[in-house]
């Protein structure tokens, strides 16, 4: 149940709408990268760009090949250095939204980024945390975008947990406690998981046209709890669209 | 510490600074990442390395597939935009051609580890792994109760690499290097380190430094060797001096899936190159000049001088 081309339009336009309001996001590579850029064009002009690489409001003048391309510096508000970027503007509170993609997340929002399998011996190394863990645990909240929807990248308990939800922050208590909400909202090409409650599971709240609520929970790895209140995703716009395929990803980098 | 002497060229820096079984930490956070350096490190042998960077990228790959690397201090394990380091993967998942040790944190852990080295500290505290498994994958990120009453909190020891190895726009013969754009934790890394060796696009007049103070992220006093290497980023990049190569980083991914591919790439472009100018000379100047950025210079400015 992997995504098409079509798929990860899709998703980024979804993701993009996430952002209405938003005032400063902490964006990934990858679909991320799309979704904030379409964001900033569209239904948020004022949002504040901030990367990995430490480039903070950034105004490129065109798609950013991952978050250290020139296209992103150039013209920037702020250049900051890693102990600002990571010390001061992350952990110091300031961001308001991290946008991350994932190979796993939990029933109850911890991400798995770094290995599949038993990680002695992995069955695959994956990229692992880089920033993850730094901004799952101080940024607002989290927002996943996924491009597949199963039991494997949907497990009931992730294999690794490289970016812990507060939920499992909780079992530790006497560490002094991440500040942030954690995962707040999934998005696949299935639907959207939403996690209102801080200390509670994800649950469904949408489906995208075409998909149906059973379809969603016999292709997640627990049972998936379907909010009352579960709506239909409305479809992209053709302008979202056109501006990802002919403005945006020019190069199809994000868009396979 | 005394200025003369600084200037050398690549061969010989690498030749004094870097020793079998050295810990190198190469920074760079995908821009400026000192790929000339790297590869005269393959040119020349080196064994058994510790390798310290937060995003390993492609520099990493070919260190690991020239048989250079024991053991990698890092925290990303894949090249950015283009996806995996399939010789790093050999290593970890196959032990394949021979293990690798990891010691692994996230990208605050290590900005973490470099400031505690620069700063003589005994660990260094950060919010990040509360719930997560990577204390349980790493050892070395232990927890400390604070002394102040609000519970236990996670910190990482200091890292204090023999040598640090940075590339630069510009430095002057003392030493005195001059960045900008994405700079990432290269002022830790080098004031964390015994050694430190620059590479620059440019070798300046000291007169140009000292017109732009604020812009010497590392100071003379911290630097041991400068050497002027053109290029010297490739195929990463250097703001305002040419752009990063993607298709490389693309043409890479094919390259390292092939362990035999990695390794005639190796022989050919880095062992079979005398040093970067010939790998230079040899990419073109059609390749080259694809990646000439055009000019977007920064508003004057003025630092002032008092009266007479």
């Amino acid at each position: 149940m992997t995504t098409a081309g079509a798929g990860a339009e899709f998703l980024a336009t979804v993701a993009a709408r996430e952002l209405a309001g938003v005032r400063r996001v902490f964006a990934g590579v990858g679909l991320p990268t799309l979704a904030v850029d379409l964001a900033k064009r569209t239904i948020n002009p004022d949002l504040e760009m901030v990367y990995e690489s430490g480039v903070v409001g950034s105004h490129p003048e065109a798609m950013a090949e991952g978050i250290a391309d020139s296209v992103l510096v150039s013209g920037a508000e702020a250049v900051l250095g890693m102990d600002a970027l990571f010390g001061f503007l992350l952990q110091g509170g300031l961001i308001d939204v991290g946008f991350l993609g994932a190979a796993q997340v939990d029933r109850v929002g911890s991400i798995n980024t770094s290995f599949i399998g038993d990680w002695r011996k992995p069955r695959v190394r994956l990229p692992g945390s880089g920033g993850a863990a730094d901004i799952v645990a101080s940024a607002q909240e989290i927002i996943v975008v996924m491009r597949r929807h199963d039991p494997d990248a949907l497990p009931a308990e992730v294999d690794f947990c490289t970016s812990p939800s507060p939920v499992r922050a909780r079992e530790r208590e006497d560490f002094i406690q991440p500040t942030g909400h954690g995962v707040r909202t999934v998005i696949t090409p299935l639907g959207i998981l939403r996690r209102p409650d801080r200390y509670g599971d994800l649950e469904l709240a949408q489906v995208h046209p075409g998909v149906d609520v059973e379809t969603v929970v016999a292709a997640t790895g627990w049972p998936l709890r379907v909010a009352e209140d579960v709506s239909e995703t409305p479809p992209p716009r053709d302008e979202d669209v056109r501006l990802l395929r002919d403005e945006i990803d020019t190069v199809r980098l994000y868009l396979r | 510490m005394a200025q003369a002497g600084k200037r050398m060229s690549l061969t010989e820096a690498v030749a004094r600074f870097v020793a079998d079984g050295t810990t190198v930490a190469l920074e760079g956070f995908g821009h400026l990442i000192p790929f000339a350096a790297g590869h005269e490190i393959i040119r020349q042998g080196r064994r058994d390395l510790t390798v310290c960077r937060m995003t390993p990228d492609i520099i990493t790959d070919q260190l690991l597939a020239a048989g250079c690397v024991r053991r990698l201090v890092a925290s990303f394990f894949a090249s950015g935009s283009a996806g995996s380091l399939y010789e790093l993967r050999r290593r970890v998942e196959h032990s394949d051609p021979e293990p690798l040790e990891v010691e692994e944190y996230s990208h605050y852990g290590m900005v973490c580890r470099y400031q505690a080295g620069a700063a003589k500290l005994p660990f260094f505290p950060l919010r990040s792994y509360v719930g997560s498994d990577l204390p349980e994958l790493n050892s070395r990120i232990r927890s400390v109760e604070s002394p102040y009453g609000e519970g236990r909190i996670h910190v990482v020891p200091p890292l204090n690499p023999d040598v640090t190895i940075v590339h630069a726009q510009r430095a002057d013969a003392a030493g005195n290097t001059q960045m900008w754009g994405i700079t990432g934790a290269q002022q830790q890394a080098a004031y964390a380190a015994e050694h430190v060796l620059v590479t620059a696009e440019e070798i300046v007049p000291s007169g140009v430094i000292r017109s732009d103070p604020n812009r010497t992220l590392i100071p003379a006093h911290a630097v041991d060797a400068v050497v002027h290497v053109p290029g010297g980023a490739h195929p990463s990049y250097t703001q305002g001096y040419y752009d990063r190569d993607s298709a490389f980083y693309r043409e890479w991914t094919p390259i390292s899936r092939d362990p035999e591919a990695v390794r005639a790439w190796i022989e050919e472009w880095v062992r079979g190159t005398e040093d970067h100018a010939a790998y230079l000379a040899k990419l073109g100047a059609e390749r080259w000049a694809a990646l000439e950025v055009a000019p977007a210079p920064a508003a004057p400015l003025s630092y002032g001088r008092r009266k007479a």
